[in-house]
């Protein structure tokens, strides 16, 4: 148990805590309500590229259909509240709950499917979940299954926000520490049984199999869990906007997601952070900033995912750290004392 | 005790297990035969990768091979691959108390069961990453997987290839201790005999699927039979599949 809470550990947690208490007191004391609400984005983001952590980076099941669960998520979240008068945390927990259900299903091919296939099939899945939200539109306060109704001249009420969650900042700040939380159930997952038996899974089925792991009790978790978080984010989502309609959640962003989640580094939580900044912080800062377009992310973002796939297969987040040193030993090395000459020849 | 009765394994136009009837009576026990005779088939029909066109497997009076693959692992078997499979990201400890967590051992004796069996293969950091050991600690990263949790039955599918002397002795010793330590029957697959007949009281022999010999290690490596099947010559087989035995003694060893 001491090694569990060695110095390791108890430095990550500082460093943590640390950016935690920066992103909820320093920045919206820094900036201003268009990029507080470009952080709330961010965080939310990086929850659904934290599904494709827990998916591709811990079990190695690629799914292509998460952005399309992020939809999932905002219309049962939408649909939810205009239902039921809910507290918001059941809110966020009802939503998760349908959307996990919705991903199992998404992900019962994975039981039999890898690679390829399973990236195709779940493509399908997201492409067919796209088209059906074109069709029920987003709940608006109307009746029926969909809740939606055509009045786009006014008398329609957004989705609620949390009680101490109504201004821009205090929605951010709920939103920090609901992403929070849910990477804090991932982690749990990842350092408990669920992670072990997902790395004996990623590393070879057989062996696996061999060690006693139920396969398909286990992918499926993977598939719930991810779901689950998707959902909470897609609720998330849903209180931010307050409205939407299926414009935004084109079949393509599906394809950026994956991309931008092995850009920021698939194999960890930081990456999916990382994530959540390549994909809603960057192009935000560049648009404001120097007026750049959305497309020329996309040519960014390619060569990115080339970078990644040539050099730095663990992304920005482990790459980063490790320029960094290279970096640090260059700068430090004309000031070193060279080394004497005996020292040289030992 | 572990009993074999007529069992076949059919792939597509091959039989790689061919009617095969062997009791392994308990202890550490050999299993041997040159390449493609069926040896890893068989670990495969008892961990539940291959399923048997006929024939039975009782291990200490449960029919094996009603269970459902991953169950059996919990019930009690264990096995390591010709290349190795620890899980590289995971530590050495995680890699052991993953096993103990799908087995039939109670969590309460989980630390003590996990150091104990690293401890066992003499393996003495148990926090560091597998990814980060030698060829040598990780096949004992993988026999400390094998005996940990209660394990009934040890299949050891080569563990000392590849190694050099002194280690192959150590493997030896951590081999013919299981049985005592931990009460498990082992079976063990090897090409190196002087490793087998260390380690193994009775000895079965497959050749192209077939058994060709089993007993007591001694005697079978005398066998006739066996050094046949082991220099490759082709009588062997033709001998077999006729059931003309005295037509092989009169045959030049």
């Amino acid at each position: 148990m001491n090694r569990l809470l060695g110095r390791g550990v108890l430095v990550r947690g500082a460093v943590i805590l640390a950016l935690l208490l920066v992103a909820l007191f320093a920045l919206p004391a820094w900036f201003d309500t268009s990029w507080i609400d470009t952080f709330t984005s961010v965080a939310i983001y990086a929850v659904v590229s934290a599904g494709l952590v827990v998916l591709y980076g811990k079990v190695g099941m690629i799914s292509l259909g998460q952005f399309a669960l992020l939809a999932v998520g905002t219309w049962t979240g939408l649909r939810l509240n205009y239902l039921v008068d809910l507290p918001f945390p059941l809110l966020l927990l009802a939503t998760g709950a349908v959307t996990c259900v919705v991903g199992v299903v998404i992900g019962l091919p994975a039981l039999r499917l890898s690679g390829l296939f399973l990236a195709l099939i779940t493509l399908m899945g997201a492409g067919a979940i796209t088209l059906v939200l074109r069709t029920l539109e987003f709940p608006n306060g109307g009746g029926g299954f969909s809740g939606h109704r055509d009045s786009d001249l006014g008398g329609v009420v957004p989705m609620v926000r949390p009680s101490w969650g109504t201004s821009e900042v205090g929605f951010y700040r709920y939103t920090v520490i609901v992403c929070a939380l849910v990477f804090l159930l991932a982690l749990a997952h990842f350092v408990l049984k669920p992670g072990r038996a997902w790395a004996a899974i990623r590393e070879s089925e057989p062996a696996a199999l061999a060690a006693g792991v139920n396969i398909t009790l286990y992918k499926l978790w993977a598939f719930a869990l991810a779901s689950f978080m998707t959902g909470v984010a897609g609720c998330l989502l849903a209180s931010q906007v307050g409205q939407t309609t299926p414009q935004p959640f084109l079949l393509t962003n599906n394809l950026l997601l994956i991309a931008t989640a092995m850009i920021g580094g698939i194999f960890t939580l930081w990456g999916a952070v990382v994530a959540g900044v390549m994909a809603k912080l960057v192009p935000f800062f560049l648009q404001t900033e120097w007026g750049v377009g959305q497309y020329w992310l996309t040519i960014l973002f390619g060569v990115g995912m080339l970078q990644v796939l040539l050099t730095a297969p663990g992304g920005i987040a482990q790459q980063l750290p490790k320029d960094l040193a290279n970096l640090g030993r260059l700068i430090v090395r004309p000031f070193r004392k060279p080394p004497s000459a005996s020292e040289e020849s030992t | 005790m572990i009993e074999v009765e007529s069992l076949t394994v059919r792939f597509a136009g091959v039989t790689p297990i061919d009617d095969v009837t062997v009791t392994f009576p308990g202890g550490a026990c050999g299993l041997i035969g040159p390449n493609g005779a069926g040896k890893t088939t068989f670990f495969n029909v008892l961990s539940g990768f291959v399923k048997p066109a006929a024939g039975t497997i009782s291990a200490f009076g449960e029919d094996l091979l009603k269970m459902v693959d991953y169950r059996r692992a919990r019930w009690g078997i264990r096995r390591t691959f010709q290349t190795e499979q620890a899980i590289e990201t995971l530590s050495v400890y995680d890699n052991v108390a993953m096993i103990h967590e799908h087995s039939r051992a109670g969590r309460s004796s989980r630390r003590n069961d996990v150091l104990g069996a690293i401890e066992y293969v003499g393996l003495d950091r148990p926090h560091s990453p597998v990814g980060a050991l030698n060829a040598r600690d990780r096949r004992l990263v993988e026999v400390a997987r094998a005996v940990v949790g209660q394990p009934r039955v040890v299949l050891l599918d080569e563990p000392a290839a590849g190694l050099p002397d002194e280690e192959t002795e150590h493997m030896g010793g951590l081999i013919q201790g299981i049985p005592e330590r931990f009460g498990a029957l082992v079976i063990l697959v090897d090409h190196d005999m002087s490793l087998v007949s260390a380690c193994c009281r009775t000895t079965a022999v497959l050749d192209f699927g077939k058994l060709i010999a089993s007993g007591e290690t001694a005697d079978v490596l005398r066998d006739e039979h066996v050094t046949r099947a082991y220099l490759g010559t082709e009588e062997v087989v033709d001998d077999q599949v006729l059931g003309a035995e005295e037509h092989v003694t009169e045959e030049p060893a």
